[in-house]
């Protein structure tokens, strides 16, 4: 039986914040394709839907369940003009806090962070707020770490008043 | 028909002036902007339609046990959608007869009483009273089993789907839900026993515009190409064939149908795939003799026309006031409810058949989120056209008329890009203003 991989071993918090950070700034600065280019080839994006946080999307009517070519296609879709519901592109701004390593999935690093998202459009007086929590699967590669899995779970009994999820949450 | 008008060519007006207007000698068809912004027009709704309206609660599916309860909200009252320990369905409001609070608070759960937090007054899933702490203090008088919870004045279902009723003296709803039966039953179909059951998964969200843009929204085929071009694009990268085909704006030629009472859909020839049961590219190559497997079944139970029928074509069906159920790249169960003239609260659900194996129903939830729902491909552009019609609104006394005259006077059946379908809502809704019965 393989001992299983202490993740103090493999990857650093302060290195894991950096590539959140880094993440969070391509995705705030709209470098979407630069943005693909953190991810394995068969990276998945999970948004449960809000009544049911921890449900599986086989069984579950999730708001986003993205395998890795509905993915490219979700970014081949945000840079187009006619994505309406993203153009102009909304300004979003991210904090991400409260980053920890939590475990190993065989050789994939979970990490968990905090998130708040403001989201400004115009003829909107006030931002939407996204609050919620990331769950991470990243993958140590000779390019640096990748993510495998991320998922964005919103702490809100519903979307309400954040309409739609039409940006990269 | 679906063009027809009054005598005089004009609505039988409301307020101040006719709000819906059609004019059959130059065959044009407008709605006033008015009731889009209007408080007092919603507050009229709210009492001309939603209170008389059969309005959708839930699926039987939702409650399947003795005991499950659902809370939700009819006509904007809060309401316990529940299976009572006997079984029998029940929608009850959820309202203390003692001082009026919520009695159930959870979204949904399975119980034997439902206790009131504030003096402990409990009730069985039935709306008797179960408990009333200190009833000593009472008269001999008091009429304990009186203050029971008090249900809905009507609910009714048509093959598992719930609808209340706060009016006592309603239509029954089989009646009520006249041509829109036919199409509920090319969804039921899709089911081997007859049985369909809505996913775990809810979505809600707001939209900022009126409700009846939904309405319109939901069934209307004309924005495909425009609103929805990144979605095309998506389809066409899978390989799917989506050109229009020659003198019409979509891949296929489909109708807007009149259902009656107010009801309309629109049925067109699939091209976008669907789990029952035609097979694209986007469901992969493993999948085809699945979906052939199920196609078959179809054909074996329900023979070659019908099977055609259900697993081949697309219906975007509307039952007034304010449920839409899609059958299209999968089904959504969506209802709407007006919180202000600006702002609407949206629900969807996911309806599959009971029997779907569990790759059959990853593959129903994958196509679902192709297009449908607040993180599809194609709903946020749906919301952001509505919540742009909102906007415009603000000068809708300068700039006061929509218009839906899309196949006024056409020779032929309407086309789902038409609006005639469009237009059977508006007469309803106009009808039901002016104060004509449900």
């Amino acid at each position: 039986m393989n001992k299983p991989l202490d993740p103090a071993a493999t990857v650093t918090r302060a290195e894991v914040e950096d590539f959140l950070y880094q993440e969070a700034d391509l995705l705030d600065s709209w470098r979407l394709d630069d943005w693909l280019s953190l991810l394995t080839d068969i990276a998945e994006y999970y948004v449960p839907p809000n009544d049911k946080p921890d449900g599986d999307h086989r069984f579950t009517l999730f708001t986003i369940a993205d395998d890795i070519v509905r993915l490219r296609e979700r970014v081949i879709r945000l840079k187009d003009p006619n994505c309406h519901a993203e153009y102009p592109p909304s300004n979003t701004r991210r904090l991400i806090t409260n980053v920890r390593i939590t475990g190993m999935d065989g050789d994939l690093i979970l990490v968990a962070a905090n998130f708040a998202i403001f989201r400004h459009r115009r003829n909107e007086p006030a931002p939407r707020q996204f609050i919620g929590r990331y769950r991470y699967k990243l993958k140590r590669t000779d390019a640096g770490l990748k993510i495998q899995e991320r998922r964005a779970i919103l702490d809100a009994e519903e979307l309400g008043a954040m309409g739609a999820v039409s940006f990269l949450l | 028909m679906l063009d027809h008008t009054n005598k005089d060519g004009r609505s039988n007006g409301y307020g101040d002036g006719g709000l819906v207007v059609e004019d059959t000698a130059n065959l044009t068809f407008q709605v006033h902007r008015k009731v889009f912004v209007s408080p007092d027009i919603l507050e009229n709704e709210n009492r001309a339609i939603f209170d008389k309206c059969w309005v959708y609660v839930g699926h039987a599916s939702e409650v399947k046990n003795p005991g499950d309860f659902r809370t939700r909200h009819v006509a904007g009252r809060p309401v316990i959608f529940c299976r009572d320990r006997k079984g029998e369905v029940r929608a009850l409001f959820n309202v203390c007869r003692h001082r009026g609070a919520l009695v159930c608070r959870e979204r949904e759960g399975n119980t034997r009483q439902f206790q009131c937090i504030y003096h402990g007054w409990t009730y069985n899933t039935d709306g008797s009273v179960k408990g009333i702490p200190g009833d000593d203090a009472y008269p001999p008088s008091y009429d304990k089993q009186g203050k029971a919870l008090t249900p809905v004045a009507r609910l009714e279902h048509y093959k598992d789907f719930y609808f209340a009723n706060l009016d006592p003296d309603a239509q029954d709803l089989h009646t009520y839900l006249a041509g829109a039966k036919d199409y509920i039953d090319l969804v039921v179909d899709q089911s081997p026993s007859g049985k369909m059951e809505i996913i775990a998964g809810t979505q809600e969200y707001d939209i900022k515009a009126n409700w009846k843009l939904l309405v319109e929204n939901s069934v209307d085929d004309y924005h495909l190409v425009t609103t929805h071009s990144t979605w095309l694009n998506y389809m066409r990268n899978s390989g799917v064939n989506v050109t229009p085909t020659k003198g019409h704006m979509l891949p296929t030629k489909g109708f807007g149908k009149d259902l009656g009472n107010g009801h309309l859909t629109t049925d067109n020839p699939n091209y976008r795939g669907r789990p029952v049961a035609r097979w694209i590219s986007v469901f992969g190559e493993e999948a085809k003799a699945d979906i052939d497997a199920i196609r078959k079944e179809l054909v074996g139970r329900l023979g070659e026309a019908r099977a055609e029928r259900v697993a081949n074509t697309n219906r975007n069906l509307c039952i007034f006031p304010n449920l839409v159920i899609n059958d299209g790249s999968s089904v959504t169960v969506r209802h709407f409810t007006p919180v202000a003239p600006d702002l609407m609260h949206v629900t969807a659900w996911a309806l599959g058949p009971v029997e779907e194996t569990e790759a059959q129903r990853a593959r129903r939830l994958h196509a679902f989120l192709t297009f449908y729902g607040p993180g599809g491909f194609a709903t946020p552009d749906d919301v952001a056209a509505l919540e742009l019609a909102q906007q415009g609104y603000a000068a809708w006394r300068e700039v006061p008329w929509t218009d839906l005259s899309r196949g006024m006077g056409s020779s032929q059946e309407q086309l789902a890009t038409d609006e005639g379908h469009l237009r059977v809502f508006w007469r309803k809704w106009d009808a039901m203003m002016n104060g004509a019965s449900a």
